[in-house]
């Protein structure tokens, strides 16, 4: 199995994450788009933990999820604050940094 | 055609199509759904690729744990969907075109030309990704990290406590916070 | 120069103390003075000046041993490109003789000064500036001495610009007071703006000498100066003309004269230490010192003369008319000036310096002396006053020699000390001002007829004024009460204008006929010095000239008893000339009218349409440019995360391409 295959499938997966955080004002679409950045980056570091024979890429990958979980504990949380104060959680709301 | 590019190639059709359903599902529960089964999907690469122990703390803390509270946070908020209408007309075709442009130098720059597509991946050692291995470098050779990761998990709770505890505490700091409840 | 053999005297290392001592006198001054005392302050500043003169007087006795020129170098001062300046100090003849008639006249007026200051504060009422006026003094004598002890012209001009810095602030010490209480701030403006034109002169003189010499130091140019004198007349001929308006300016020559009379305005030591005995003859030092650059262009040489000349006499005539004593005295001032720098424009080098010594001496005395009829008038002002109006402020003028007379008995050490001034300023024989200006005089008609009717001419009128100012102040009966109560001043006054007397009367010893003390001192600075023979003709005519003065000056004031308000004998006889002269030939309105007047209206220009107008616009045009552009790109600020995102990937698809196509 050629290396480019993962790779590949990595960087598709990375793309449609950023579409769908370009595309996409529910704030929690926009919060699993960039989870799903997270994988494909994660799939990166085991294929390449694979390719050397390496276990720190497993390592790493072990740190970005507990990470990412923290991410998404806080992540959450500001957004439910926010939804207290706006009642809607559309990202084009909350443009009050407007020039 | 060899069997293992069959699973290989049905796996990434399916981690594409979760994905892409992730993104233009007009319900958000449903765009939760679509991400789990791209989750455990990915968690079959990972077994493929040799390295179960991560494919299992996918399934279990990213598949279980995150998406349970994403959908907690959706039917919290009753946040399926928005009522407003798209006001950055233009957005959504540019960032298409920009995402199309932005995979074709990744795959040509990245992979193609890269020389990835002929280098094989080498058949993944036994014991290369057992959870013992992995068990082993997290508790002696990155234990300091481990412990950080710890210590960012706590303030993250203590932080998501303190940030969705309503509006009359929230204005207080976080010791009086404590004490009172100490209290 | 070139000739002399360095001189390797450890004496010579002592040589920065004349500047340092004055400095210490003033920093002692500065940070003590107001804490311990008037006696403490002058005792301070007084005994610093007669240090530097110790210090002289040592380097003096070490150079008549061995004569030659010695350096010390003391620090680095400028080192960019081909320019390697040293803080460099030179040791010969001719700047050890500068530096003995500036530390020594100059302490016998602090000493005057300590005395004088007493009273000149009380009397306008601010006795905390007595500490002012002693650092200040102390800081001129640092300047002066900077100024004679350099070894480049670069270090000269620093000494020059500081001196022009204490004569402008000492001018306007009572720069509060003064007619309509700006006199005497206009006075020191005017000082400065005057002097600056000069200096702008110098700086350019400076500017082509470093352009083509590419040094600064005097060893290096005047070595050079033949070559390039053949090579380039023209650039030694322009430095020598630029420099000479430089001595215009501070030697107060024509045109640029017209500061000095004003400059009267500062206390009377100040009219005798600066503007009488040493800053005015800066100029004249600086032509002996480039004696080899004027050597070169006889043209540069006629110049200097004929402004000398013409400056001695235009002077001479304007003393004629004046009442104010000191007035008289700058004029004289002036028109002594000019004998000295016609006398080193005829490359009579020594003799000039002969004259600036001797005028050191009877011109500080007469000043001082001067001062000390004004303080005698003060008194007496006082004194008749007291009782009944004593705070009632009227018109008095203690300097309008028309309100004094018959001072001769009342003033009797300041009449003999006065006396022997006038004479020797007249050229009386044997006092000393005989002997330098006859040098000068037999070295001008020696080169030139024309120049020799100039100065005799001037030196009849000096002789005239001199009897003048004698007559009305010393002699008849007074003219007011003020003079009838005048006092003799105390010694601490007496005693530096006996000593001055003295100097005056037996200063003339220094370069006697056939012995020449003076010419073989300084030949080892000043080579290819015009001498001409004592000329018995011109000696006696001379002497006889001034006696007629003299008589004429007593038959017209002298003989007859006057009053205050009488016109003075000569306005009937003269008519419109008097009146010219009595307004000083006009020079003030002309130049206010040709030069002051169309500046002010240029400068108003200035600011009105073209600042306010022009530039003002631009600046404000300039703000709202600003505020406009600013209004504008901040609409790119959305505030829409995606749109920001959006932008943030198009950087990166860039970078990636940009990357990868590279």
């Amino acid at each position: 199995m050629p290396l480019g295959y993962y790779l590949a499938l990595s960087a598709v997966m990375f793309v449609i994450g950023i579409v769908g955080v370009l595309v996409r004002r529910n704030a929690l679409i926009v919060f699993m788009s960039l989870e799903l950045m997270f994988n494909a980056a994660n799939l990166l570091f085991v294929t390449f933990a694979a390719y050397y024979g390496t276990i720190i890429g497993q390592i790493s990958v072990f740190f970005v999820m507990t990470v990412a979980a923290a991410e998404v504990a806080v992540g959450l949380a500001l957004m439910v604050a926010i939804f207290r104060t706006k009642h809607s959680i559309d990202v084009d709301q909350m443009s009050s940094l407007k020039g | 055609m060899l069997p293992g590019e069959i699973l290989f190639g049905f796996i990434g059709l399916v981690v594409v199509i979760t994905a892409v359903g992730m993104v233009i599902s007009r319900n958000a529960i449903y765009s939760a759904l679509f991400l789990v089964s791209n989750f455990t999907t990915v968690a079959l690469l990972y077994l493929i690729l040799g390295a179960p122990f991560i494919a299992v703390v996918q399934i279990s803390v990213y598949a279980g744990s995150i998406m349970v509270l994403f959908l907690f946070v959706i039917m919290l908020l009753g946040a399926e969907r928005l009522a407003a209408k798209e006001k950055l007309q233009g957005q959504r075709l540019l960032a298409v075109i920009l995402g199309v442009v932005f995979l074709v130098e990744l795959g040509l720059f990245g992979v193609w030309k890269a020389g990835y597509m002929t280098t094989p991946v080498p058949p993944a050692a036994a014991t290369a990704g057992a959870p013992e291995a992995v068990g082993m470098a997290l508790f002696t050779q990155y234990a300091l990290p481990f412990e950080v990761t710890g210590f960012i998990l706590l303030v993250a709770t203590v932080g998501a406590i303190l940030l969705t505890r309503g509006d009359k505490p929230a204005s207080k700091d976080l010791i009086t916070a404590v004490s009172e409840k100490e209290g | 120069m070139l000739l002399s053999e360095t001189l390797q005297n450890p004496a010579v290392s002592l040589v920065p103390w004349v500047v340092f001592l004055p400095l210490i006198g003033l920093v002692i001054n500065l940070v003590l003075g107001q804490r311990l005392g008037e006696k403490f302050v002058g005792a301070v500043a007084s005994l610093a000046a007669l240090a530097a003169f110790g210090v002289a007087v040592v380097l003096a006795v070490t150079l008549a041993g061995e004569p030659g020129v010695g350096k010390f170098h003391l620090l680095d001062w400028i080192q960019v490109g081909g320019l390697n300046l040293g803080w460099d100090f030179r040791v010969d003849t001719l700047s050890v003789t500068m530096m003995l008639v500036v530390a020594g006249v100059g302490s016998l007026i602090h000493i005057y000064a300590t005395a004088y200051m007493h009273s000149d504060v009380r009397h306008n009422g601010d006795p905390s500036r007595y500490r002012r006026f002693f650092v200040y003094f102390n800081l001129f004598i640092l300047a002066m001495m900077i100024l004679v002890s350099a070894d480049s012209y670069l270090m000269l001009f620093v000494g020059w610009e500081g001196v022009g810095l204490c004569s402008y602030l000492l001018i306007g010490f009572w720069f509060e007071k003064g007619a309509d209480g700006t006199a005497n701030a206009k006075a020191a403006k005017k000082a400065f703006v005057v002097n600056r034109v000069g200096d702008f002169g110098l700086l350019l003189a400076m500017f082509l000498l470093f352009w083509n010499f590419k040094s600064l130091s005097f060893d290096e140019i005047f070595a050079q100066a033949p070559a390039l004198a053949q090579a380039a007349p023209g650039v030694v001929l322009a430095v020598t003309l630029f420099m000479l308006l430089g001595v215009a300016g501070k030697s107060a020559q024509l045109p640029l004269f017209v500061w000095l009379p004003d400059a009267m305005a500062g206390p009377t030591p100040v009219s005798a230490l600066i503007h009488a005995a040493t800053m005015v003859t800066a100029g004249v030092y600086l032509v002996a010192r480039s004696s080899p650059l004027y050597l070169e262009v006889p043209a540069a040489q006629q110049a200097v003369m004929w402004v000398g000349a013409l400056t001695a006499l235009f002077a001479a005539t304007i003393a004629v008319a004046q009442n104010d004593i000191k007035k008289v005295l700058a004029y004289s001032t002036i028109s002594q000036l000019g004998f000295m720098v016609a006398a080193v424009g005829m490359t009579a080098y020594v003799a000039g310096m002969f004259h600036l010594i001797t005028h050191a001496f009877f011109k500080a005395l007469l000043f001082l002396s001067a001062g000390s009829v004004i303080l005698g008038l003060e008194h007496g002002h006082a004194h008749s006053h007291n009782g009944h109006n004593g705070h009632e402020e009227d018109h008095f003028d203690p300097q309008d020699m028309r309100n004094m007379g018959g001072l001769q008995g009342r003033m009797k050490t300041t009449f003999w000390v006065y006396l022997i001034g006038a004479l020797a300023l007249a050229g009386i024989a044997p006092l000393s001002g005989f002997f330098s200006k006859d040098e000068i005089l037999a070295a001008a008609l020696h080169t030139s007829p024309a120049i020799f009717a100039l100065l005799i001419a001037a030196a009849f009128l000096t002789a005239f004024y001199m009897g003048r100012q004698v007559f009305l102040v010393f002699f008849g009966r007074p003219r007011s009460t003020a003079a009838e109560h005048a006092v003799e001043s105390p010694a601490l006054i007496t005693v530096p204008l006996i000593l001055l007397a003295l100097l005056s009367a037996l200063g003339g010893a220094l370069n006697l006929p056939k012995i020449y003390t003076l010419e073989h001192w300084l030949e080892h600075s000043l080579q290819h010095s015009l001498v001409v023979e004592f000329n018995l003709t011109v000696a006696v005519g001379s002497v006889l000239l001034a006696l007629t003065a003299i008589a004429l000056a007593w038959w017209l004031y002298g003989k007859r008893q006057m009053r205050a308000s009488d016109p003075d004998p000569l306005a009937a006889p003269l008519g419109g000339l008097f009146r010219a002269l009595q307004n000083k030939w006009w020079v003030d309105e002309l130049y206010q009218a040709v030069i002051v007047r169309p500046y002010h209206a240029l400068a108003s220009w200035l600011s009105g349409p073209v600042d306010s107008t022009g530039i003002d616009g631009i600046a404000n045009g300039l703000g709202q440019l600003t505020h406009w552009a600013a209004g504008s790109l901040r609409r790119i600020q959305t505030g829409y995360v995606r749109t920001y995102v959006l932008v943030v990937l198009f950087g990166v698809v860039l970078m990636l391409a940009f990357l990868a196509f590279n």
